[in-house]
């Protein structure tokens, strides 16, 4: 199997499922227990966050412990909505933001608040004139995508958070397709929240967090006991989180030296795409991307046929993102980009990892010429 | 019961990943029956459908003989359900007399291919409806002599 869909989730690393073994065998504790057996596991969470705070360049006090990339997305966007109801009830979001917070803000809109969405540029790059124009005395919260995750496209959340800092707004960014990718430390990205997902960093999946400046206003979504500083009740994933922490900080060990190596994998697909395909639209690709993202439009082909072909012949592709796979409509960030339903129908995303090699990005974009080929010659389009 | 359908991705309501299609599906996928067009001089019947839903299309050539449907041919652009679905039709439309032919349901497609995922039988009336379409262009031919077509 060739799996081109780190994207949607990574391989655990045995590293990371070595360290996190002996919170699933012996330290089986409930860190909240009064006794030295609780303490343990106790210890093992607290070391976690001190090391996430490390690499994330933040204090500990800083890390909250989620069950997922969306949960944190929820508890970013919600609960700043909520802490903040008195203040104003206006949020600004982007039209290409992953469901977990296009559908937060709906069930916000929904509860009486107001939701602006930034249009992007045909490159996928949200417009900054746009997000100055849409500040109001209400706006509470913007929240923006580090990287999107269908294209890849980086977005400009330095900027972004320089200006609506100087408006007094707060600033989410969800880094759950940036983080472990890139060097820097995403406390340094000047948001006051962001989410980051382990499995997307060959860490565990269920296992996620939230960075919150100190001093956001931020209310829990899941209220009982008084963990993660009364942010998020329910008792730690123990195992989850060591192996959060042990895959950031290996992510971010290597993140230079890979990042390199799958930008000129990604680019040699692409060219290698590109010569069997001269058709082929490449989404995003003028823009700054994620280097281990292709984002393309076929024409005449749809996109879920592409995908299942190459399922057939052993290689794991996506068409747009995994959670919206299944859903006839097409993809809105495709759409938001300028292209037409059939363009985006006909659209395949590839997300290169850790195990990616030459002869498998070579065997990928041979395949791709065949399916496509087969199914432009049987396409009515 | 098919083989793939006891995947936990095909518990109910779950939108699984594309694999739940059984292999009839697959196979019909990979190898489309009567797949192409026919020559116009073939062409007794020509029909066009489109479902607005997902954005497939499908066009549908037929030569009729002796009242019977002697060749078929289709082009899809359309997800896997929709390819899969349009060659089983015209395997099963293949051979039959149009009266019998009119009767094929978008359930006799599925149930034909072994059943399809839930959120993928709207792709079976696309085909039918192709192929209503050409017999109903061939029965209007038929009142038009052959020598005066365009």
């Amino acid at each position: 199997m060739i799996y081109l869909d780190h994207n949607a989730t990574t391989p655990l690393s045995a590293q990371v499922l070595q360290a996190m073994m002996p919170y699933l065998r012996e330290c089986w504790g409930n860190p909240s227990s009064p006794y030295r057996f609780g303490g343990e596991a106790r210890a093992a969470v607290e070391e976690a966050r001190a090391r996430i705070a490390r690499c994330a360049g933040c204090k500990p006090s800083e890390i909250v412990f989620t069950a997922s990339g969306t949960e944190s997305d929820n508890l970013a966007v919600r609960g700043v909505a909520r802490a903040s109801r008195s203040r104003g009830r206006h949020i600004v979001t982007t039209a290409i933001e992953h469901h977990a917070v296009l559908k937060t803000c709906e069930a916000l809109a929904e509860e009486g608040y107001q939701v602006t969405y930034l249009p992007v540029t045909p490159a996928g790059v949200v417009d900054l004139s746009t997000l100055a124009e849409s500040l109001t005395p209400e706006t509470v919260l913007v929240t923006v995508m580090h990287a999107n995750n269908e294209t890849g496209v980086l977005q400009p959340v330095e900027e972004i958070g320089r200006l609506v800092h100087r408006h007094g707004i707060l600033l989410h960014v969800d880094a759950v397709q940036t983080a472990g990718k890139f060097p820097h430390r995403f406390a340094d990205i000047g948001a006051d929240l962001v989410s980051f997902s382990g499995h997307k960093f060959y860490g565990p999946k269920g296992s996620a967090g939230l960075y919150v400046r100190e001093g956001t206003p931020l209310s829990p979504l899941l209220t009982g006991g008084a963990h993660e500083m009364g942010l998020r009740a329910g008792t730690e994933n123990v195992a989850g989180i060591v192996g959060l922490a042990e895959a950031l900080d290996l992510a971010l060990y290597s993140s230079q030296e890979e990042g390199r190596r799958l930008r000129r994998l990604r680019d040699r697909f692409e060219s290698l795409v590109r010569g069997t395909a001269p058709s082929a639209k490449f989404n995003g690709a003028s823009a700054e991307r994620v280097p281990n993202t292709s984002s393309i439009s076929f024409k005449d082909v749809d996109g879920e046929s592409v995908v299942l072909a190459l399922d057939l012949k052993g290689i794991c592709a996506s068409t747009g993102s995994a959670c919206s796979t299944g859903e006839p409509e097409p993809s809105h960030v495709l759409l938001a980009m300028g292209l037409s339903p059939r363009e985006a129908q006909g659209t395949v995303r590839v997300s290169l990892g850790r195990d990616t090699q030459e002869e498998d990005i070579e065997a990928t974009a041979k395949a791709l010429a065949e399916v496509v080929e087969r199914l432009r010659a049987l396409s009515s389009a | 019961m098919t083989r793939s359908s006891k995947k936990p991705s095909d518990r109910a309501g779950h939108p699984g990943p594309v694999l739940f299609y059984n292999e009839t599906i697959l196979e019909h996928f990979t190898n489309p029956r009567n797949a192409g067009e026919l020559p116009p001089e073939e062409t007794d019947g020509f029909g066009l459908a489109g479902d607005p839903h997902c954005g497939d299309q499908m066009k549908l050539w037929i030569c009729v003989r002796s009242g019977r449907i002697a060749k078929i041919a289709f082009k899809s652009f359309g997800c896997p359900g929709a390819i899969a679905t349009s060659s089983m039709l015209t395997a099963l439309a293949q051979g039959k007399s149009i009266q019998e032919a009119k009767g094929i349901t978008d359930d006799d497609v599925v149930e034909a291919l072994g059943g399809i995922p839930e959120r993928k039988k709207h792709c079976s009336l696309l085909g039918v409806k192709a192929l209503q379409a050409a017999i109903a262009d061939w029965e209007n031919r038929g009142s038009i002599p052959k020598e005066a077509r365009p």
